[in-house]
């Protein structure tokens, strides 16, 4: 399965993403330049972390008009699989490929931290090899990472079981402290009605490797793999 | 009459003695853009001239170094073809005017010179200092400061892998911010300030140049007084996404060889970057100011050649390479314009609307300033590790403990490191807080290892001393997570040195990190002099800060702090002293910072570190922590805070010393180790062997931290009330309402 990792200025997970797809998951990866109109015939589309146009406006609004978007929207329309991670979570938000937006951490500070978060929905590409209830040990590091949307569209997100995962403690239990930057129904990741677009705030790249204190994120990268025929 | 008087003079931080030098220099009186340029390079900041004699006596050679002092960083040889680039650098004037700007830019800076010598940057450590967090500035400095590190290097994409905060009064109107940032190069690849030879273009590229920062330097080389509010447009603006571009866009060029040599525009701007790669290379350079890039209109000559506007770097490249390094920049959305040319002769030659505005010889700027023997006075402190009557035994050494715990300086710093991306690049093997940061090096087994280190209190107490323990603590950080030391970067903090008391600090503590460099075998390749931290009179306590590198040959035998397994022996390493003088026991608990500093033996400090690294290779270890600020108490409490189920210790401890010498002295070279049982025979032996002292003092688990001396109890707590006295000390002051 041929991966792509789409570089913004102002990527800084790129390699990270790159890195853990190639070296550690073994995938054929290749960069995307943002100002090509060329998806290179990749299977998956990654928007890795970063600060995208050094996140100036608000994050993830200006690269949403990076030239490749225009190929992005379509490849997704068409149903390739598209995985935004942390910045490229943000930027979706803004392409509009998924609902609501991302607000300032309650805190009003940049948070980089282990968090846990609870697989909610195990039948989606992005964690069908994980089951529901368990929960992956897994760093953020954002700035924005308060996930809002109108009520009306809350409801919808959570009738259609978009939401893949919830922030939690290490126990799986919902609470103020373990929803470390005050998300909405403490959602740390989300799908498109469709099931083939998703972002999430925390970095499963980060969490690839026992030597960096976790392998909890690898799973999601196994479930995209797991499912590709 | 000459144009420049004393009043122009005195505004540009010049002497009279330096002027008529200048005049003779040259020929003539400089005009005034030209004194601009003497004043700047002139300056303390950028000249060393007070520092010179003294930090030649340090120790700059090695098998490893490929490149010592005088360039933009250190540079030394790991092996595999790889190089590690690094060097610290302060920022203290600008983040006390700006505090978000001013350690934004801080970092920004020493980023540029990482990436200017062709290594991609892959790990910061700040050493902060400030005030005492109960006055509501020092507060607004901090969250400053830690926000502007936090903007800068999160958005760059550097990980801030940690370093240290302490809190005290000298500090209060004169923080101190020091960043160090290491990088790593292919050892074939390395790029260098230099002009290659007459005919070459001079580039420009990066952001364009305004009004801000202008004579930064010479601001960073003034005491402060009241009125130092109106320099704060002298503090640069930073822009992470530019240097983002500017970092890849750099590294392009450099990959695709297509430029000769590069500078980035640090202090001093473009004066320093031409004249500088001029002089390195024994040429000179003409550049033309109508073609710098310029966001603001109507700048002069002056303005332009001393603005410190940030994510600037000058090359220079074959001429036939311009439109090439011209197409990788656009590719980043960066302007790269030829400015000039590299000419013979040795003259810094500026134009301005068809005229000649500067003509002075490099050399003159560069390497003529005069470098200056000052007055000194040498302390005459108290003799370190002299005895000490105290105070009355405390009650409750348990309260003590936990007032301790909560002592900003010991407390937790998770508030300040959350704010850092400190796991971007995917290398940090170790989270911040514990003795050294950790980074595995993709693809090979090696890792480094960094740490920052440096106790103004026992420098003040006694300079020397005190400069040798930071090394030797600095080296024992490292020893700690299995790692050699390598190389040294240092950024020496002092007062104004025409006051000889503050220059007799600074010739001792240079000495003493001489001596302890020497004596651990290790180069410095580099570092930052910062004068002139006094504010209102008052000086800051002399404040060395060592940025230490080693190496691990082996990431996976790597050790951290905390407690492993429930059941396994607690050792200390080292002897227990009475010397609680320049303690954190005795700040926090008496707000005393007199008396005898802890002695050092640096003998019996290296068969410790010794005993350590060799028990680590053979993995004896579960883990391993220094005893440092807080003595031992505190060291236990953090081997239980750092273990993954916050378990407690039960020790029994059998010195005959008074209790609150025994739990919280600052005696150094000691570590505490834990091990296996089943191998602490082996690691026994072995310390015996190596004749270090070695005391099974007790056992990990439980839920308490229990300590008692020949079985009498000196203080039971639950780890749960000690974590959260740790933990919750500085976010407290910071609490949104």
């Amino acid at each position: 399965m041929k991966f792509g990792v789409i570089v913004f200025p102002g990527s800084n997970c790129d390699f990270d993403t790159f890195y853990a797809l190639q070296d550690v998951v073994g995938q054929p990866t290749t960069f995307l330049w943002h100002k090509d109109h060329d998806l290179r015939g990749v299977d998956c589309v990654v928007l890795p972390g970063g600060f995208s146009y050094g996140d100036y406006l608000r994050s993830g609004a200006i690269a949403r008009f990076s030239p490749l978007m225009q190929e992005v929207e379509e490849f997704a329309e068409r149903g390739g699989l598209v995985l935004g991670i942390c910045n490229g979570f943000q930027v979706l938000l803004e392409l509009g490929l998924l609902p609501g937006a991302m607000l300032r951490n309650k805190n009003l500070k940049f948070l980089c931290q282990f968090v846990h978060i609870r697989i909610e929905n195990d039948q989606t590409r992005y964690s069908c090899r994980a089951k529901k209830g368990q929960i992956l040990k897994i760093p953020i590091a954002h700035f924005d990472g308060n996930y809002y949307a109108p009520p009306d569209v809350l409801r919808g997100i959570e009738t259609n079981h978009q939401v893949v995962f919830r922030y939690t403690d290490e126990r799986g239990r919902l609470s103020d402290e373990a929803n470390v930057n005050g998300s909405l129904n403490a959602i740390a990741g989300l799908m498109n009605g469709r099931g083939n677009v998703m972002g999430m705030m925390p970095h499963p790249e980060r969490a690839s490797e026992a030597e960096l204190g976790s392998r909890d994120g690898l799973v999601i990268f196994q479930s995209i793999i797991s499912r590709w025929t | 009459m000459d144009m420049i008087d004393k009043k122009i003079l005195n505004n540009h931080n010049l002497t009279q003695g330096e002027y008529d030098l200048i005049r003779s220099l040259i020929g003539r009186e400089p005009n005034l853009t030209e004194l601009g340029i003497f004043s700047a390079m002139w300056s303390e900041h950028c000249s060393y001239k007070s520092s010179k004699l003294y930090l030649q006596k340090l120790p700059t050679k090695g098998k490893r170094v490929i490149q010592g002092p005088g360039e933009n960083a250190g540079i030394i040889d790991i092996g595999g073809g790889r190089a590690i680039v690094f060097k610290i650098e302060s920022h203290n004037h600008p983040s006390f005017l700006e505090p978000f700007q001013g350690a934004a830019t801080g970092v920004g800076g020493i980023l540029r010179d990482i990436f200017t010598m062709g290594a991609r940057p892959i790990a910061i450590m700040d050493s902060l200092r400030f005030g005492p967090l109960s006055l509501a500035r020092n507060k607004s400095i901090m969250d400053g400061v830690i926000a502007g590190i936090s903007s800068y290097g999160n958005s760059m994409g550097v990980p801030t892998v940690g370093g240290e905060v302490y809190f005290q009064n000298s500090y209060s109107l004169n923080p101190l911010v020091n960043v160090f940032c290491l990088g790593i190069a292919a050892k074939d690849a390395i790029f260098y300030a230099k002009t290659g030879g007459a005919g070459n273009s001079v580039l420009y590229v990066g952001s364009k140049t305004g009004r801000d920062g202008i004579h930064g330097a010479t601001m960073a080389s003034a005491e402060f007084g009241k009125e130092t509010e109106h320099k704060r447009p002298n503090v640069q603006v930073g822009d992470p996404f530019k240097e983002k571009l500017l970092l890849e866009a750099c590294l392009e060029v450099m990959a695709k060889e297509l430029i000769v040599g590069i500078q980035d525009m640090g202090a001093a701007g473009l004066t320093c970057s031409t004249s500088e790669m001029a002089a390195k290379s024994a040429t000179g350079i003409e550049i033309d100011l109508d073609r710098v890039p310029q966001r603001e209109e109507g700048m002069n000559p002056y303005e332009i050649m001393l603005s410190e506007s940030q994510e600037r770097m000058l090359i220079a490249a074959k001429p036939e390479r311009v439109k090439e390094v011209q197409s990788v920049f656009a590719k980043w959305d960066l302007d790269a314009v030829e400015i000039g040319k590299v000419t013979e002769g040795g003259q810094l030659k500026v134009w301005f609307q068809g005229q000649v505005v500067v003509d002075i010889p490099v050399t003159a700027i560069v390497d003529l300033c005069p470098a200056y023997k000052r007055k000194y006075e040498e302390p005459a402190g108290p003799v370190p590790g002299a005895p000490q009557r105290g105070h009355p035994l405390p009650k409750d050494l348990g309260q003590a403990l936990l007032k301790l715990l909560s002592w900003p300086t010991i407390a937790d710093k998770e508030w300040v490191y959350r704010q850092y991306d400190h796991q971007v690049l995917t290398n940090t093997m170790i989270l911040p807080g514990a003795d050294a940061a950790v980074l595995r090096i993709k693809n090979t087994k090696q890792a480094v290892a960094m740490t920052l280190d440096g106790n103004s209190f026992y420098t003040n107490l006694h300079p020397k001393t005190g400069a040798v323990i930071a090394v030797a603590e600095a080296c024992r950080n490292l020893a700690c997570v299995g790692a050699r030391p390598v190389g040294v970067t240092n950024c020496l903090n002092f007062g104004n040195p025409e006051k000889p008391e503050i220059m007799g600090q600074f010739k001792q503590v240079t000495e003493g990190i001489a001596e302890a460099c020497s004596s651990f075998g290790i180069p410095v390749t580099g570092g930052n002099v910062s004068f002139y931290n006094d504010t209102e009179g008052v000086s800051i306590l002399p404040t060395p800060v060592l940025g230490i590198v080693g190496l691990i040959k082996n990431y996976a035998k790597t050790v951290s702090p905390g407690f492993k397994k429930e059941g396994q022996a607690i050792v200390l390493l080292g002897e227990n002293k009475e010397e609680l003088g320049g303690s954190e026991y005795r700040r926090a608990l008496y707000d005393e910072e007199t008396g005898p500093p802890p002695a050092i033996d640096l003998k019996k400090e290296k068969a410790v570190q010794k005993l350590c690294l060799q028990a680590i290779d053979a993995g004896l270890l579960q883990s391993a922590h220094d005893i440092s600020e807080g003595g031992l108490a505190v060291c236990l409490a953090e081997c239980s805070f750092f273990s993954r189920e916050k378990m407690g210790c039960r020790v029994d401890l059998r010195d005959a010393l008074r209790p609150d010498d025994l739990l919280f002295g600052e005696t150094q070279s000691r570590i505490v180790v834990s091990v296996q049982v089943s191998k602490l025979k082996k690691f026994l032996s072995l310390a015996a062997k190596k004749k270090v002292p070695a005391a099974v003092i007790g056992k990990t688990g439980g839920k308490n931290l229990r300590v008692s001396q020949r079985g009498k109890k000196l203080l039971n707590i639950p780890v749960g009330q000690a974590f959260q006295a740790w933990k919750n000390a500085i976010p407290v002051y910071f609490k949104i309402k």
